[in-house]
């Protein structure tokens, strides 16, 4: 896009940056927020359809669609309150933390192939990074607040989150390993064909792996069933009990964002990310690597596959969390010590072994004499191989091979991209 | 798109300069770095001292995204800011005795660590000053700042393009055996970890152990207190979160007044 406004509108070259920086953050900012908007109708919606109740039926019409917005309403004409004996600045600052930490993971999400805030090699990696950082919001909201309550709950919460931490971390490097990198963009890229070329299908180790993630994914949002940092039976409302009005939203958005990125990492990872259970584009000979008109159709379609996987994802959570009791501290603790944690470890091994016996991208590379391995030793999407010694530039396979050691005059030019 | 004239002869009447974004994002993050490790310094509150050290920290990994180095800037969120810092916050909430603890720290610890710092920053600056010019990658290197070459020589295989001036034959050894032997000392420090945090059986005392510890009840008091604490417990997280009826109970009696 900064290129387009360089090169097609004639904008300045910092001008043009700005201009794409903005979009991107407006956008991110708009599917935290618009999600939230329609998670919480949604949640209400079903809790109530769980509980056999009609739920939000009047604001709005007829199925009580503007309930959230009422809800924003009210949020936002509430007064602002602070206990007597809270730490000022840091009961102020948390929830923007929180929502700094749910809105920063955003970035190197991509929603379809090239609508990406900011494509990182290392993708999975900064979103399960940053995503940790949530918690430091909860914790300094529980001690800011001077209150009992908060305290218990937000040192459940940092219990939990580190522990789940190390499962989560398992889970996550299994489709790493299977595609052979940490981008996002190209693990997704790589699970492209049709339904069976998911690596939740990869085989039975991915299968099983994929619930465990969904375990760990459940618990480090701090969702039921294991939402004790919450827990309103016995800690009033855990770490957000003093807070109220706007401030109290902000640890709500960032919850339902938090709860929208781990689905859609789950999607990206183990369903295919923005690839549909049939290939239609390819069926139609349609290809999302061009920059044409219908390249840019095909992207939109794959963002509304992923959007759809991710708030499938979400609404699985919210059956969970009005199907199921909640956890002990003790039991939430045994689950991921006693149970998460060496089933990931044995299915990682398992998924390794499996890679081994049936040789895919890694084993060839690693086959490779040295010096000739390189980013490209991948096998391209729907199981047309990439051949590593030549740079390919199919539109079908974006696989981009730019370390070629033969063309150095090539390689000096791409080192100088930094201003 | 729109005519390119019109909002381009009103952007050359706007008065802004062009930004440049490096070098001001650099400036940014720099200073927030500096101003936020400062600020732990002066702070005296323990929980504001992590949390500048997280903005510090945090402002750290902006640096290392700026120049490129990606998988570094996020193992800097993940280790540092995610992890050690959690725990001490943690830590710290565990410990504390009063609500909100203020360290004041005494003059001559003030001065100690004065002339400590000032001989550090004077190393430091040197050595930043000595740098002639900032070396750009070696011709024909990985290009594109990946961590590939990084995993693969963690594996024992280089990738990356030999130095300059090397003969390219050459034999390079990855980093296997470093990270062999890394990973092992962190098993050792886990499984001794897990063996110190374990819960101690409860033995039913015999007559004679009774006996002889009646005699001394100092040490008889200090033990069965200790085996009272720990026994409900079966792993270090549960032990943690078993001890915070009591400790945050002391912690927070209603705020500061």
């Amino acid at each position: 896009m900064a290129d387009f406004l360089i090169n097609t509108v004639g904008l300045p070259e910092w001008l043009a940056w700005t201009t794409t920086a903005v979009v991107a953050a407006v956008l991110i900012l708009n599917v935290i927020a618009g999600g939230a908007l329609v998670f919480i109708w949604a949640e209400r919606k079903i809790a109530a359809r769980i509980q056999d109740r009609l739920g939000p039926t009047r604001t709005g019409g007829r199925f009580g669609w503007l309930q959230s917005l009422a809800d924003g309403i009210k949020l936002l004409t509430k007064e602002d309150l602070m206990p007597e004996g809270a730490d000022g600045m840091l009961f102020r600052l948390a929830p923007y933390i929180s929502f700094c930490a749910s809105f920063c993971a955003f970035i190197s999400l991509p929603f379809a192939f090239d609508f990406v805030g900011q494509r990182l090699n290392v993708g999975v990696f900064f979103v399960v990074a940053v995503l940790g950082l949530e918690v430091f919001g909860v914790i300094l909201a529980g001690y800011a607040s001077a209150s009992k309550w908060s305290l218990f709950g937000a040192m459940r919460e940092a219990a939990q989150v580190v522990s789940y931490e190390v499962p989560l971390g398992m889970c996550v490097v299994v489709p790493v390993m299977l595609a052979g990198s940490m981008d996002l963009v190209t693990i997704a890229e790589k699970q492209a064909g049709w339904v069976s070329s998911w690596y939740l299908f990869h085989d039975p180790f991915t299968f099983v792996i994929f619930w465990v993630y969904v375990t760990c994914a459940v618990a480090s949002v701090n969702r039921a069933p294991f939402d004790l940092a919450e827990a309103e039976s016995e800690l009033v409302a855990g770490f957000h009990t003093e807070y109220s009005g706007l401030r109290w939203s902000f640890f709500f958005m960032a919850e339902y964002g938090s709860m929208f990125l781990v689905s859609a990492l789950a999607a990206l990872l183990f369903l295919g990310g923005w690839n549909g259970p049939i290939p239609v584009a390819h069926l139609l000979g349609l290809s999302e690597g061009t920059g044409d008109t219908a390249g840019y159709f095909v992207r939109l379609l794959g963002c509304g596959n992923l959007i759809v996987k991710a708030s499938l994802g979400v609404l699985i959570m919210m059956w969970i969390r009005w199907s199921l009791p909640r956890l002990r501290i003790d039991q939430v603790m045994a689950t991921c010590l006693k149970y998460c944690t060496p089933i990931a470890a044995a299915m990682f091994a398992g998924a390794m072994f499996w890679q081994l016996a049936l040789p895919g991208g890694l084993v060839r590379g690693l086959s490779r004499p040295a010096g000739e391995v390189r980013e490209g030793w991948l096998e391209g999407p729907g199981g047309l191989s990439v051949r590593p010694t030549k740079a390919v530039s199919t539109p079908a396979v974006p696989v981009t091979l730019v370390d070629d050691p033969g063309s150095q005059t090539e390689a000096k030019s791409i080192v100088q991209v930094a201003p | 798109m729109m005519p390119a004239t019109l909002p381009m002869t009103l952007l050359m009447t706007l008065p802004v300069a062009a930004i440049n974004w490096h070098t001001s994002l650099f400036l940014l993050f720099a200073v927030v770095a500096c101003a936020c490790a400062v600020a732990v310094v002066l702070a005296d509150n323990v929980v504001r001292m992590a949390f500048y050290l997280v903005l510090s920290l945090g402002a750290t990994a902006g640096l290392f995204f700026l120049a490129g180095a990606e998988f570094l800037g996020a193992m800097q969120l993940m280790i540092y800011v995610g992890g050690t810092l959690v725990l001490l916050v943690f830590g710290v909430m565990l410990t504390a005795q009063s609500p909100f603890v203020a360290i004041k720290t005494s003059t001559g610890d003030r001065v100690l660590a004065g002339m400590v710092g000032a001989a550090l920053l004077a190393v430091l600056l040197q050595s930043a000053f000595r740098v002639e010019a900032w070396q750009l990658p070696a011709v024909g290197a990985v290009t594109a700042p990946t961590a590939t070459p990084l995993g693969m020589a963690l594996l024992g295989v280089r990738v990356d393009a030999p130095a300059a001036g090397a003969p390219a034959t050459a034999v390079r050894s990855g980093y296997l055996l470093p990270f062999e032997i890394v990973s092992v000392h962190l098993l050792v420090v886990l499984v001794g970890a897990a063996y110190l945090a374990r819960a101690k059986r409860r033995r039913t005392p015999r007559a004679i152990d009774v006996a002889a510890s009646s005699s001394s009840a100092s040490s008889a008091s200090s033990s069965s207190s200790s085996s009272s604490s720990s026994s409900s417990s079966s792993s270090g997280g549960v032990a943690a979160t078993a001890r915070e009826a009591s400790s945050s109970s002391a912690l927070v009696p209603g705020g500061r007044r």
